[in-house]
């Protein structure tokens, strides 16, 4: 990336503003609820992880919250159940989620586009059912008072100050590992099979070895965020397992941009601003959330992202074109 | 009385007449959706929001405007058909050039819009919808006994997949239809108003959606999630069939039903996930579906 450009300049302004808003959070909690921040984080961390495989593997799944969701309660079991450390849990639900990756991936790859995306979500609602029938999930009640505990036995996360700068830790560790995934050569053979798959295929790249790897890395950062979401509210329910939430997901990569690795962030903060602002309303959440999404289908496909490269005439350099 | 595996044959035959049920639900639907797939190679997520619509406008048409069941069956498919119809000519045709994934996420906004509106207009709570006084009551056929309603279920959806197939296949509509699905510039540049077409295709999808909303209205209660989980099911069963051909959609959907509800009745647990386990094996396989061509991803 040129930093003498404008665009450059102005991204760079950009994130280390955030990033100093964000370590400040905890400390101006009677002007920001920090609890809402840890949400609204985790959230952005699923979004990223959803994106590295619908912006930059082409792979469009409509059922990312059966990783979401399993992790969550994976987490919930061993620390609540089982009695480990947070660490532990945390560990766990990222390994169920990418060993899930795994099986509904190589399931879900047989076919491609718009079947792929039928699938997931199809193996996504069996999951749903699964946990909903399940005896230690609470059913529709969920999985209440999950205990933070203490992390490596030591610094106890029910300080919701440990807890938030726990979250932040992990949430920037995993998207620099997804920036870090895009910008490798794993990430660029990714990206050519997206852009011709046949032609990947015969310059001697094993294409589904790829698009395998890249759907269980994706499972299993979405576990993370799900684990984590678990410990901030000391709860794993069926919402997080939920057909919407895997809609969700989808609306804040293409809101924020999906060419971009953290555009999908800036998609999950307005999805989540509206969804808290608007709480109080009931359905109104939904209907609004669906005329969103359908105004970003027709007219906004590039996302907030796609505006701002747009904006400062930068082409972004890994930016999908839409197949027509 | 004679047993199967333990199990009186009188409870048998129920669930596999509610299995049948079912399936005749799962074989609307998947018709529409194979239909407006093969045309437009747009997945309709808003499928089963259309079925809920259909139900519970039925339900107004009844309650505020004393519509009966009959002319529900009539009207409703043509009203909310034409608001499928005007969906597609003013959002979804715009989207024709880009990738599918598009239409599927437009449509999914549609539910989540169709699902929250209701919602807000009527409350989560189930609305009743009385059975038509003519179909009340139950035959005893010897083996079992049947409710009329259902066997009417039964009898209308056949109907309705047999109407549809006669105008795909015997008509020069279809004809149109079939030759547009195959190759839509070549039908277009003989002079046949391909968009329009579309526009007609995507509004008897619709139609045939809100149809089996109707029929459900009685059985189900009208209420605005209906539809939701009965569509992944049948994105299920349409991944199952293959959307290569009409014939092999409606069979396979007939078949889950009656699959469904033997699962009741001997593992009842697994009753709301055997269809997609079914996908799972037909994916690992056959991944193209049963009745898929060759070639089709």
């Amino acid at each position: 990336m040129k930093s003498t450009t404008m665009a450059g300049f102005a991204l760079r302004g950009t994130l280390v503003v955030a990033f100093v808003a964000l370590v400040l959070v905890p400390w101006f909690s009677q002007w920001v609820y920090p609890i809402f921040v840890m949400k609204l984080l985790c959230m952005a961390l699923f979004a990223c992880a959803y994106n590295l495989l619908l912006g930059f593997g082409g792979i469009m799944s409509f059922g990312h919250a059966a990783f979401f969701g399993s992790a969550a309660y994976l987490t919930g079991l061993t620390v609540k159940h089982a009695g480990l450390t947070p660490e532990l849990g945390i560990l766990a639900g990222t390994l169920g989620a990418a060993v899930l990756g795994l099986v509904i991936g190589a399931l879900a790859i047989r076919r491609q586009g718009i079947y792929l995306a039928m699938i997931t979500l199809a193996l996504a609602q069996m999951v749903y059912f699964i946990f909903l029938q399940l005896p230690f999930t609470g059913a529709e009640d969920g999985m209440q008072q999950i205990p933070r505990g203490k992390l490596f036995g030591l610094i106890d996360l029910r300080d919701d100050r440990a807890m938030y700068y726990l979250v932040l830790v992990i949430t920037l560790a995993g998207m620099t590992l997804i920036h870090r995934v895009v910008h490798s050569p794993f990430g660029h053979v990714v990206m050519a099979i997206r852009e011709h798959e046949p032609r990947a295929r015969s310059l001697g790249y094993p294409v589904e070895r790829y698009k395998l790897m890249l759907f269980v890395l994706s499972a299993a950062l979405s576990g993370l965020a799900g684990s984590l979401k678990a410990l901030v509210f000391q709860l794993a329910a069926l919402s997080d397992v939920h057909w919407h939430l895997s809609g969700d997901v989808v609306l804040m990569a293409l809101l924020g941009g999906m060419q971009t690795v953290l555009g999908p962030a800036i998609g999950a903060a307005i999805v989540m601003g509206l969804q808290h602002y608007l709480d109080a309303f009931g359905a109104w959440v939904t209907v609004i959330t669906g005329v969103i999404f359908m105004v970003c289908v027709m007219s906004f496909r590039g996302g907030v992202a796609g505006a701002w490269a747009e904006r400062f005439k930068r082409p972004a350099p890994d930016a999908p074109t839409p197949k027509s | 009385m004679s047993e199967i595996f333990g199990m009186p044959l009188s409870v048998i035959a129920g669930q596999t007449m509610l299995g049948l049920v079912n399936g005749c639900f799962y074989a609307v639907l998947s018709l529409g959706l194979a239909l407006i797939f093969g045309l437009l190679r747009i997945v309709n997520f808003a499928h089963g929001a259309f079925f809920m619509a259909g139900a519970f406008v039925a339900w107004m048409l009844f309650h505020f405007f004393g519509v009966n069941y009959w002319w529900s069956m009539l009207l409703v498919p043509l009203m909310v058909g034409l608001v499928g119809a005007l969906f597609e000519r003013t959002m979804l045709s715009r989207l024709r050039r880009l990738d599918p994934i598009y239409g599927l996420l437009l449509t999914f906004g549609l539910v989540l819009v169709l699902e929250g509106g209701f919602r807000l207009l009527f409350g989560s709570s189930g609305k009743p919808y009385p059975v038509p006084d003519l179909l009340k009551g139950t035959v005893q056929l010897g083996f079992m006994v049947l409710p009329i309603y259902r066997g009417w279920v039964i009898v209308a959806a056949l109907i309705a997949c047999a109407l549809s197939w006669w105008v795909i296949e015997r008509t020069p509509l279809g004809a149109q239809l079939r030759a547009a699905t195959e190759k839509d510039a070549l039908t277009q540049s003989f002079g046949i108003n391909v968009p329009r077409l579309l526009t007609l295709t995507y509004g008897a999808g619709i139609g045939l959606a809100a149809f089996a909303g109707v029929l459900a209205a009685p059985i189900l209660h009208v209420n605005p999630s209906m539809g939701s989980d009965l569509v992944i099911v049948v994105f299920a069963i349409v991944v199952i069939g293959g959307m290569g051909s009409i014939f092999g959609s409606i069979v396979t959907a007939l078949g889950i039903g009656i699959i469904e509800g033997w699962t009741k009745v001997f593992y009842s647990e697994a009753s709301s996930t055997i269809i997609f386990v079914l996908m799972a094996m037909v994916l690992l396989l056959r991944p193209r579906g049963l009745f898929g061509r060759e070639g089709s991803s």
